[in-house]
């Protein structure tokens, strides 16, 4: 059966390939195919009769390694030659791609391409090798079990003779899969738990990988849009006639958004734009400020909030503590700031609707379609590409974009600025959070509360947003009366899935909050937690070896101090050691020490850069910060939005536990615990506690 | 518009654009060259980079009527097929995330190992900290340049 098979082809067999500069509806692609006849085993694994083997990737690759992890899942149980594969992104097809079975949501967000693809992957690549298996005994009139599979051929264990999987394809997927399927045994595993090279990083080196920005088709134009600068603000009227006079601007329309300048290439479109004079009713949020927001979310915490968590009873043991801590914390809202700005290219004409997108959530995109153009799913086409970074960034370019062509007629490419990508964001919320703990005569806790006032975007169950509590709630020290309570503020910022969501700010204040529990009874922070981690093996193991491979117990050479932190983001349980010295107002981090337990892991090469990465990410958390000045975002490049560079890098040391626990998300494992890390370490070296982000010298002086 | 005359990659190039189109976007909208990224559009992250006889400039500040004569290089000319030493230790340490701001790190970092053959870990930040990388693959760029400078000098 013949399929779409060098349409969005890439991955290893493609490396040294062609660049396709335009892509082709898929019509012309097919018909001006000409490679060899491929096999259908199932939703995952096509086979062609020279011997391919073709794996579909049903999670976006947008630097997490899911595109190799899958790969891996699927090639250890097919037993295909590894250096031969090749990898296409999926349709759009829930039935088959869905988030845990979902019928309608395919995509990629909490951490779980690989977690959730374990099983079904690795049988998926097991069926086919027994639909492979069984058309070779069929051929050789043996029982299959005289015959096993490697490398792409089946072998027949009496003769030594082999087929080769492509002289198999056609004759395997008329076959019916045995419903009893073995998968092997972890210790015969041959690429999970190693780390072969990423399939795509011959493509990213040479500048040949192809993300939505880069798609190109024909007759296409290039779209920029002016939206209101405040956020829920509306077009009042806009006066056109000198971008329409600017060389190369073809059309001026107005969306439901704001205005988009519509010409022949981006940059004219861009000109257009700065000309383009628009008159906006500002709404409701047109005098919003930071402090205006602060003030919200601050009378919020003077009263009780919805119950969240609550074991013993913290206001009955409170008042019985030897000591009392207060401490009040806060974070702002963050940009996701991916290098890739959104971009999308879209046609959109009377009997189809065609997407070319880098998207996170590509049935996202689809519904979209079937919302605006009133087209029906099956005239909906989704092409999904390389994402340069996301991070949680939902789509709205999409649908921007299929606005636009719907009512410009021609294919349309639309590219937000750095500037349209900051200031129109959804956004990680901000959150207001006060503790209290209570201690007894030796320091250890006997109640903790916390009231938390953080925007919410996932839902309230009576009254929480899960995701605002996340990294608080889910503490797990052993305090016997614990209550966290939960507001959520309406502050009119849009706001959002942000890498390692609840946690990227609960983690920074319950990690740092313990620790000041801990000073206040000059008790060793590594001690302090080991103490009330005693029934959590795997936190507690994580810790101990993150606190050995530091030689936390050593004494650092002057003017460099340690902090550390721990955390369990969606079963990455870690804890991380970090070395910093401060001079006047500045600080450095200097070594990072982080242990890791994410059970079975899939590819080691692949976790360590997604700690790495989680890693950096978290300390551009301290010091950047969204701000809010008459309703529009303050912060438009990366002058003003500071995120790390080269030369503030620490040495990160990765150590991974092993482990044959199911695999965890590791992608937003290691971004929460890095902060209070840190934040901690800065205390030690200077007394001062942290409490509010990002980091400013005046905290440390 | 007018019409200017570049060497792109060792072939002579002519485009007929507005003389103020940053050369980015002429590579990128004019050329269909997408290898070379857009990041910013006011030099602060390095995606575009690309060497403008031998030096390595923002592309998205570089008008294309400064270009004339001179000689652009961009990462599809770095060399035929990802050979160079700097490509070669990018593949060799499986460098890239998501990838986006490659393009622009491998150039900025062939300019400076064309100028200094042995760069220490400071002239790698001093040179590389204009090139930003949000999925954090910093430590494994500065392993992977000194690894193009033993590759660059015969090592295996």
């Amino acid at each position: 059966m013949s399929t779409r098979r060098d349409f969005l082809r890439t991955g290893a067999a493609a490396a040294g390939g062609l660049v396709v500069a335009f892509h082709l509806p898929e019509s012309a692609k097919l018909a001006a195919q000409t490679a060899a006849e491929e096999s259908k085993l199932n939703a995952f694994v096509r086979i062609g009769a020279d011997d391919s083997v073709t794996l579909t990737i049903h999670r976006a690759e947008l630097g997490q390694g899911s595109m190799t992890a899958l790969s891996m899942l699927l090639a250890e149980e097919l037993e295909c030659d590894w250096s031969r594969i090749r990898t296409e992104f999926a349709k759009v097809d829930p039935a088959n791609y869905g988030v845990f079975g979902s019928p309608v949501l395919q995509g990629v967000f909490g951490s779980l391409s690989v977690r959730t693809s374990w099983d079904p992957l690795r049988k998926a690549g097991a069926t086919a090798r027994e639909m492979l298996i069984g058309a070779a005994a069929q051929k050789w009139g043996v029982d299959r079990s005289q015959c096993r599979a490697e490398k792409s051929a089946v072998v027949n264990i009496a003769t030594n003779a082999r087929l080769t999987y492509g002289s198999l394809a056609e004759a395997a997927a008329k076959i019916t899969p045995p419903q009893k399927i073995a998968m092997k045994d972890p210790a015969a595993y041959e690429l999970i738990g190693t780390s072969p090279k990423r399939l795509d990083t011959r493509l990213k080196a040479t500048g040949k990988a192809q993300y939505g920005i880069d798609v190109r088709v024909p007759g296409m134009q290039y779209a920029v849009v002016e939206r209101c600068p405040v956020f829920g603000g509306k077009v009042a009227s806009f006066d056109a006639t000198k971008a329409r006079a600017v060389p190369g601007v073809k059309n001026v329309l107005q969306i439901s958004n704001g205005v988009a300048v519509i010409a022949d290439n981006t940059w004219s479109a861009m000109q257009g734009r700065r000309v383009l004079k628009v008159q906006w009713n500002e709404g409701a949020l047109a005098q919003a400020s930071t402090s205006s927001i602060h003030n919200i979310f601050a009378d919020l915490l003077a009263k009780p909030g919805a119950v969240a968590t609550n074991t013993g009873n913290a206001e009955a043991a409170m008042p019985g503590a030897a000591k009392t801590i207060d401490a009040l914390y806060e974070a702002p809202y963050l940009s996701h700031a991916p290098m890739e700005p959104h971009s999308c290219v879209v046609e959109v004409k009377a009997d189809r609707c065609q997407i070319w997108a880098g998207t996170q959530i590509p049935s996202a995109a689809r519904d979209a379609a079937e919302m605006i153009t009133g087209l029906p799913k099956e005239k909906i086409d989704v092409y999904t590409y390389y994402l340069g970074g996301s991070f949680g960034r939902p789509g709205q370019h999409v649908d921007e974009a299929i606005e636009i062509a719907k009512a410009a007629g021609v294919p349309i490419k639309l590219t937000w600025s750095r500037e349209d990508d900051m200031q129109h964001d959804i956004y990680r919320p901000a959150s207001l959070t006060k503790f209290q703990a209570g201690l007894d005569k030796d320091g250890w806790p006997v109640a903790w509360t916390a009231r938390v006032a953080s925007p919410s975007f996932s839902g309230l169950q009576n009254g929480v947003d899960r995701n605002g509590v996340d990294g608080i709630s889910s503490v797990v020290y052993s305090i016997p009366n614990f209550r966290v309570e939960y507001h959520p503020p309406e502050a009119g910022i849009p706001v959002g899935y942000w890498r390692s969501v609840g946690c990227s700010q609960n983690t920074f204040f319950a990690e740092s909050f313990i620790d000041e529990m801990a000073a206040a009874t000059a008790k060793d922070p590594v001690e302090y937690r080991r103490h009330l981690l005693a029934k959590q093996p795997r936190l507690l193991g994580v810790l101990n070896l993150a606190a050995e491979k530091a030689a936390w117990a050593t004494p650092l050479p002057k003017g460099r101090f340690r902090g550390v932190a721990v955390v369990n983001n969606l079963g990455g349980f870690n804890a991380q050691v970090v070395e910093v010295s401060v001079n006047a107002g500045k600080y450095r981090v200097h070594r990072v020490v982080c242990a890791v337990d994410c059970g079975q892991v899939v590819n080691p090469a692949g976790v360590v850069q997604q700690i790495q990465g989680g890693i950096v990410f978290g300390l551009s958390a301290l010091k950047g910060g969204i701000t809010i000045d008459k309703g529009r975002v303050q912060q438009g490049n990366f002058d003003q939005y500071q995120v790390l560079r080269i030369d503030e890098m620490p040495v990160i040391e990765v150590h991974l536990v092993p482990s044959h626990e199911a695999p965890a998300g590791i992608g937003e494992a290691s971004t929460p615990a890095i902060g209070p890390a840190v934040a901690n370490a800065l205390f030690a070296a200077t007394g001062k506690r942290i409490r509010s982000l990002p980091i400013r010298p005046e905290q440390l002086i | 518009m007018a019409a200017i005359q570049f060497n792109l990659n060792g072939k002579s190039q002519t485009v007929d654009v507005a003389p103020q189109m940053p050369l980015l976007w002429v590579l990128r909208d004019t050329l269909g060259m997408t290898g070379t990224k857009f990041g910013c559009g006011l030099a602060l992250c390095g995606a575009c980079t690309v060497h403008l006889n031998g030096e390595a400039v923002r592309s998205c500040i570089t008008p294309a009527s400064s270009v004339a004569g001179k000689r652009v290089t961009t990462i599809e000319g770095l060399s035929a097929d990802g050979s160079h030493p700097v490509q070669r230790a990018w593949i060799e340490g499986d460098v890239p995330q998501c990838g986006y701001c490659q393009s622009g790190q491998i150039m900025q970092a062939a300019a400076l190992l064309a100028k200094n053959a042995k760069p220490t870990d400071g002239d790698i930040d001093e040179v590389m900290k204009g090139n930003i990388c949000r999925c954090g693959t910093y430590q494994d760029i500065r392993h992977a340049i000194h690894r193009a400078v033993e590759i660059k000098g015969g090592a295996q």
